[in-house]
């Protein structure tokens, strides 16, 4: 059985005048200890997913519809109540910037008994010994002094590492990261992510690594979602998704990527931006910036469906792949 | 180099002396005599039966033959009384220190309370958002609408008819203490309401709901003590603003009884006597108001600069 079963959720958000999608009929799946990331530009839905999945989006936002079964259990029907003993204990997130994420009143040793005690009948004395484990286990160095300390005291790498810790306090079945690196400087991002995906594999936790950073997602994943305008558009083995992305934005997301470009040229950016929320086109939501959208993408939505080792909501994939073969074999 | 990781961990009270805010107030002479001046008025007054050299609540060391004895450097005084004595033969000096007690107390207490219903308030209202916050706010807009004496002057003329003088008098500590604080508690809900609205907005509350957290705990351990700094700001004012309105409630008949002086009654009781010569029942115990109230606001003042980011001189 699956971990994490998501299907056809929809988040809506109602703003003044009217209700936007910003999240639209999403399924996916995700075994026990497997990573899986979500890469899309700003404002895709990729955080929104994240929230969702935690049962957190904060007003105007809401689940319209469809469900997310962790463990057998919807999530979208539990109570505030029920929902609170999942959060932190069996699914745990690491945001984006660690210089705002921890408390700067409470202490680092406050925060983790404050977390243990929350969910578990410990003393503190038991609590502080978990949390100096956990602290050793992101090699922190001294944990001790850690905890008495206060996060202002902290590097930025470092405190990205104790959120980790504290996300693994409990030891949950999933881990979702938001961005963890992007607030980081390139070398410790690189320890961040080393050390994420040590302790993902080691402790066979699940890893949802929401990023815009497909060198990341490559490194770190197993599985991969492309999502645009509040829509999965192409999903499958990473490996796959890198090396032959059948969508034309992944291709476009891809290409942008500066490897693929010679030094002094120009990057290879996809033109305009994606539509906002509240004028999506109605048919593919690609479609007005793709260069190959034919009449047929600006009228009918484009369904995800299989296409050889992947998923892929476009109409044109049999033609593109077809071109990219033959322009290879020339 | 080895020295800096060798160096041993500095102490609470060292570290409290070091930090910022000890060092900007050791550089302030200002804040530094308030502080001093604040500290000896307070000292005193709770060590009033101690110091005082006659018990003003104690009838049987009243004299009425003592009555009205300048103070001492004026002609005509006893020795006894060092700042002479009120219209009916009490000490005044001992009757200042009880009467300061009593407005310390009252103005303290009724912070307290207004902190205790304003914090709540304010931390609801700004946390669940929407319709509870606007209620709640409406209603202290329309608190905010009257004036304080207004609704204490009604609520303890009420009172007084309703149970009568004597009752009235002998709880007068504790009408003045509620009628005080839930006249004002809109001035700290509405500044917690503003902080909380800018703090849960920052992630370490996401991170905290991330973690489970219940939304009581949230606010009491997180959000709170992140906002603590305009509350301690409004509290110094709130504390002079009490005891001003405690004196003037007294100095209305209002408030506590000529048997238990506070500063307001003491000043009021003299007040009759002023054009009779005997200024010293109203002025001295005046200025003990005034200096009490402009050391508190002064210390307000500086903590106000010290802990509002965009004022802060480096």
């Amino acid at each position: 059985m699956s971990l994490l079963s998501v299907r056809d959720l929809s988040v809506k958000f109602a703003m003044r005048d009217q209700t936007v999608t910003a999240l639209n009929h999403i399924s996916f799946d995700l075994a026990k200890g497997e990573r899986l990331g979500i890469v899309g530009e700003s404002g895709a839905g990729k955080s929104i997913t994240g929230f969702a999945l935690m049962n957190l989006l904060s007003r105007p936002g809401f689940i319209d519809s469809g469900s997310i079964h962790f463990e057998g259990e919807d999530i979208v029907q539990m109570s505030e109540a029920q929902m609170r003993t999942i959060r932190g204990n069996r699914m745990a997130m690491i945001f984006q910037d660690p210089m705002v994420t921890l408390n700067p009143v409470l202490t680092i040793g406050q925060q983790m008994v404050e977390t243990l005690q929350a969910h578990r009948k410990l003393s503190k004395a038991e609590a502080e010994q978990i949390a100096i484990v956990k602290l050793r286990e992101v090699y922190i160095p001294s944990p001790e002094e850690r905890l008495g300390q206060y996060p202002h005291e902290l590097s930025g790498g470092m405190r990205q590492r104790i959120i980790i810790a504290i996300a693994l306090l409990l030891d949950p079945e999933l881990i979702i990261a938001d961005e963890p690196t992007t607030a980081l400087d390139v070398t410790i991002q690189a320890d961040i992510m080393e050390l994420l995906l040590e302790l993902c594999q080691s402790n066979k936790v699940g890893l949802i690594l929401i990023t815009h950073d497909l060198g990341v997602v490559s490194q770190m994943t197993e599985r991969t979602l492309v999502m645009y305008a509040g829509r999965i558009i192409e999903a499958g083995r990473t490996r796959e998704i890198i090396n032959d992305p059948q969508h034309p934005y992944t291709q476009g997301l891809i290409n942008a990527l500066p490897q693929q470009t010679l030094p002094g040229q120009r990057l290879k950016q996809i033109p305009g931006n994606m539509p906002g929320l509240d004028a999506v086109p109605v048919g593919c939501p690609f479609a007005p910036r793709c260069q190959f959208a034919v009449d047929h993408c600006r009228t009918t939505l484009p369904e995800l469906v299989r296409y050889g080792d992947v998923e892929v909501a476009c109409h044109e994939v049999n033609r593109l792949h077809e071109t990219r073969t033959e322009d290879q074999s020339a | 180099m080895s020295s800096l990781s060798t160096n041993p961990e500095p102490s609470r009270l060292s570290k409290a002396w070091n930090s910022n805010m000890a060092y900007s107030f050791r550089r302030n002479p200002v804040a530094v005599v308030s502080l001093a001046i604040f500290l000896i008025i307070t000292v005193m007054s709770l060590l009033s039966p101690l110091i005082a050299p006659f018990d003003p609540y104690d009838p049987a060391q009243i004299d009425i033959m003592n009555s009205e004895y300048p103070p001492i450097w004026v002609d005509g005084s006893d020795a006894q009384f060092m700042l002479g004595t009120d219209d009916q033969g009490r000490d005044l000096w001992s009757t200042i220190l009880y009467g300061t007690r009593l407005s310390l107390l009252i103005g303290l207490c009724a912070v307290g309370l207004q902190a205790f219903l304003g914090i709540s308030i304010g931390l609801i209202s700004g946390y669940v958002g929407g319709r509870v916050d606007s209620l709640l706010m409406r209603l202290a807009d329309i608190q905010l609408s009257f004036s304080t004496l207004m609704v204490a002057i009604i609520f303890l003329a009420v009172t007084q008819a309703m149970f009568g003088s004597e009752t009235f008098n002998q709880y007068a500590v504790y009408f003045l203490i509620a009628v005080i604080g839930v006249a004002e508690w809109p001035q700290y809900a509405r500044t917690v309401r503003a902080t909380v609205l800018a703090e849960k907005k920052k992630e370490y509350v996401d991170s905290a709901r991330v973690l489970g957290f219940g939304p009581l705990r949230i606010m009491v351990r997180h959000i709170l003590p992140n906002s603590l700094s305009p509350i301690f700001v409004i509290s110094t004012v709130q504390v002079a603003n009490a005891i001003i309105s405690e004196a003037s409630l007294s100095f209305l008949g209002l408030g506590m009884p000529p048997s238990q002086p506070s500063l307001g009654s003491l000043i009021s009781s003299g007040f009759d006597y002023i054009f009779s010569g005997s200024w010293w029942i109203t002025a001295i115990p005046g200025v003990v108001l005034v200096v009490l109230v402009l050391v508190i606001n002064l210390l307000g003042d500086w903590m106000r600069d010290i802990l509002n980011p965009k004022l802060y001189k480096g």
